[in-house]
């Protein structure tokens, strides 16, 4: 799942502060789930907004509306019109549905209100925990289902580095040590031969490294071709 | 293979094929261009070690590059041990670099995963990582006995780099830090220097599993000695280092030790260490970190016995 | 027992206080209400187990939400009481408004309601050009 982080009010103030009338946009994808921009958010930012409009005597509008899903023009045409009456689209999405509703090239700009932080794990109420980094190249097979990529701070292959200690990461004594829970895993699985050997260096070509990526399933494409 | 069968030729290398017990020095570049930081550490390290390390960017915060400190060092007649780490570069600016080194006359390098860049100055910088420390080590090796870049394109002349690494006896987990010094010793390292070494007991343990799994017959093992300024330091390291064990009786010692004497129990505990690994069978040098002490290496290393140093026929 | 307590306090009957949602609080705040209190039953004696506890971390949220805006965190509070302890429903009651009219009338207030005091709370001097009337000019 994605997981965002409210930005700090001053930061949302300020990038609707010329806006007359302003949607606030919420999304009922990961951010619901995560609770950073489902209805329940969107009604007490909007809320949090009129009262301080109210309160320095400003008269803005803060409309309200929360969607299946922002990376999805299904969820989206059907708003459009919502959309085209308001000054800015304050959107409590990820960055792909603040981009998505931007890239439909109405007039109306969209800001967001949520920094998307990671592609991460609810682990328990209130905790997340980051498990991918959509590197296009899982190596999960490999090192017993956790992620060197994502979860050690320095993404090696070949950890642990010198600076694990206790089975925490040398940059936070909160953060655990990658290396150390793939040894552990490895070992209760009877696999630790699986990184005995030198895992060679990898091509980050198939990771944000190569530029922008692109996924084209022609299957797919031929069939919408074909429907369409 | 050149050069009656050397694969760098370095001070270093020829001390270990003599059989000669090696000693290293450690120099930290200056947080700035001040050529004269570099020199006056590197005085009092001359004629008492057989090559000296000059760290790179060490603890990420910024200093003088690694490349041209071990440069100033070649042009005052010492031989640099160029330290690089993965944190900074790509594979392209390392093997760049590593040209660019080797071009200098650098030819022993240490090959570094660094310290995440959160500890230093720069804490916002993007780190790289395309390449881990073991990933490194082979792609040196490529480079100097294939005569190929990663990509397997020919290189230009030669790159004969006597490729060292970093090993931590005292990292988790402990029953797999020997596993990782073969998968260095199978990509292709040349000599090995251990983290500080405080725990003795800890560090006979390993480099026992390191005997008796024979690496110590295909790499050079240094054993990483740094001796304690204060009582202050000693706790420091036990508390802050990653990485690094001070044991009680260590810290006892320096605590029971005089005030104004403090210093000097320091060194005696190193020199006690340095004879203590040298008796250790697989044990082929010391590597002598005397962090912003350099001035005490010489009554160090002569207290240790190893004084003069042997000076390799070229 | 006939006890006496403000008027203008208004009551909004929810079947615990761990009903009370943040948002509730926001919207009274937001429809111009000068404060808000929760009244809760005492910590440890909730007949849905932690409602209370709840409603406390939430009053917290609102209290941090409307301070960002500029207005007072003490508009919003939370109260604890036995459900059977009419004498001390009242004491807050009366606590409440009077620590109300200390603060003086919503920053929000538009003036089209009862009379204030020439008060305001020198922690709401809120910044901006166009000043809304105050309440004593209302």
């Amino acid at each position: 799942m994605i997981i965002g982080d409210l930005k700090n009010t001053d930061e949302i103030l300020d990038s609707i502060d010329d806006a007359k009338k302003v949607l606030v946009m919420g999304c009922r994808g990961c951010v619901t789930i995560c609770q950073v921009g489902g209805e329940k958010e969107v009604a007490l930012l909007a809320s949090q907004l009129r009262i301080g409009d109210k309160a320095r005597g400003r008269n803005r509008e803060i409309i309200e509306l929360t969607i299946e899903r922002q990376c999805d023009a299904e969820f989206i045409e059907p708003i459009l019109g919502k959309v085209k009456e308001v000054d800015k689209v304050l959107s409590l999405a990820c960055g792909i549905g603040v981009q998505y509703v931007s890239d439909l090239g109405l007039p109306t700009p969209v800001v967001p209100g949520i920094n998307t932080t990671f592609l991460g794990v609810n682990l328990d109420t209130g905790l997340w925990k980051e498990r991918c980094q959509a590197c296009g190249d899982c190596v999960l097979e490999i090192t017993g289902g956790i992620c060197p990529i994502a979860r050690c701070s320095k993404s090696l292959l070949n950890g642990p580095c010198g600076g694990s200690a206790d089975g925490k990461c040398e940059i936070d004594p909160d953060v655990e040590c990658a290396w150390q829970l793939i040894h552990d895993r490895l070992k209760a699985l009877g696999k630790l031969e699986n990184i005995e050997r030198v895992i060679p260096a990898r091509s980050w070509a198939t990771s944000r490294d190569g530029g922008p990526r692109t996924r084209i399933r022609e299957d797919l494409r031929s069939i919408s071709r074909e429907e369409g | 293979m050149s050069d009656n069968g050397y694969k760098s030729g370095s001070n270093l290398e020829k001390i270990f094929a003599m059989g000669e017990f090696a000693v290293t020095g450690e120099c930290g570049p200056p947080k700035g261009s001040d050529v004269s930081v570099v020199k006056k550490k590197a005085e009092h390290l001359k004629g008492y070690v057989d090559a000296v390390n000059v760290t790179d960017n060490q603890t990420a915060i910024v200093r003088m590059s690694s490349i041209a400190a071990s440069k100033i060092l070649l042009d005052m007649g010492l031989e640099p041990v160029m330290q690089m780490t993965c944190r900074d570069r790509n594979r392209i600016a390392i093997q760049s670099d590593v040209f660019g080194a080797s071009a200098l006359g650098i030819k022993n390098m240490l090959c570094l995963s660094g310290d995440h860049q959160k500890f230093g100055n720069h804490p916002g910088a993007k780190n790289v990582y395309c390449l881990d420390s073991i990933q490194l080590i082979n792609t040196i090796k490529t480079l100097r006995d294939e005569g190929k870049v990663m990509c397997g394109d020919e290189v230009e002349g030669e790159t004969k780099m006597f490729i060292g690494a970093a090993a931590n006896p005292f990292g988790d987990p402990f029953e797999f830090r020997v596993s990782r010094l073969a998968k260095k010793v199978e990509a292709g390292v040349d000599f090995i220097q251990t983290q500080c070494i405080y725990n003795m007991d800890k560090f006979k343990r390993w480099m026992k599993e390191v005997v008796d799994r024979g690496l110590h017959e295909k790499c050079k093992i240094m054993a990483g000695i740094t001796p304690l300024k204060s009582l202050g330091m000693a706790r420091y390291m036990a508390k802050n280092v990653s990485g690094i064990e001070v044991p009680e009786e260590i810290i006892a010692r320096m605590k029971a030790a005089p005030k104004g004497k403090k210093a000097e129990e320091g060194i005696k505990i190193a020199v006690e260490q340095i004879q203590e690994v040298r008796e250790m069978e697989g044990v082929a040098g010391v590597h002598l970190m005397a962090i912003e002490w350099e001035a005490k290496v010489p009554e160090i290393i002569k207290a240790a016995g190893l004084y003069p140093r042997p000076s390799p026929s070229a | 027992m006939r006890l006496s307590y403000p008027t203008n306090v208004k009551i909004v009957r929810v079947p615990c206080s761990g009903r009370v949602n943040t948002i509730h609080l926001l919207k009274t705040i937001e429809e111009g209400a000068d404060g808000v209190y929760v009244a809760g039953c005492l910590e440890g004696d909730c007949h849905f187990m932690e409602g209370n506890l709840r409603a406390k971390v939430r009053v917290e949220h609102a209290r941090e939400l409307i301070a960002q805006m500029g207005i007072n965190p003490d508009r919003i509070r939370m109260y604890n009481m036995a459900a059977s302890d009419g004498p001390r429903f009242a004491q807050v009651a009366t606590e409440m408004t009077e620590h109300i009219r200390q603060l003086g009338p919503s920053p929000l207030y538009t003036g089209s309601g009862p009379e204030w005091p020439k008060q305001q709370d020198p922690k709401e001097q809120i910044e901006d050009n166009n000043p809304k009337p105050k309440a004593a000019a209302g």
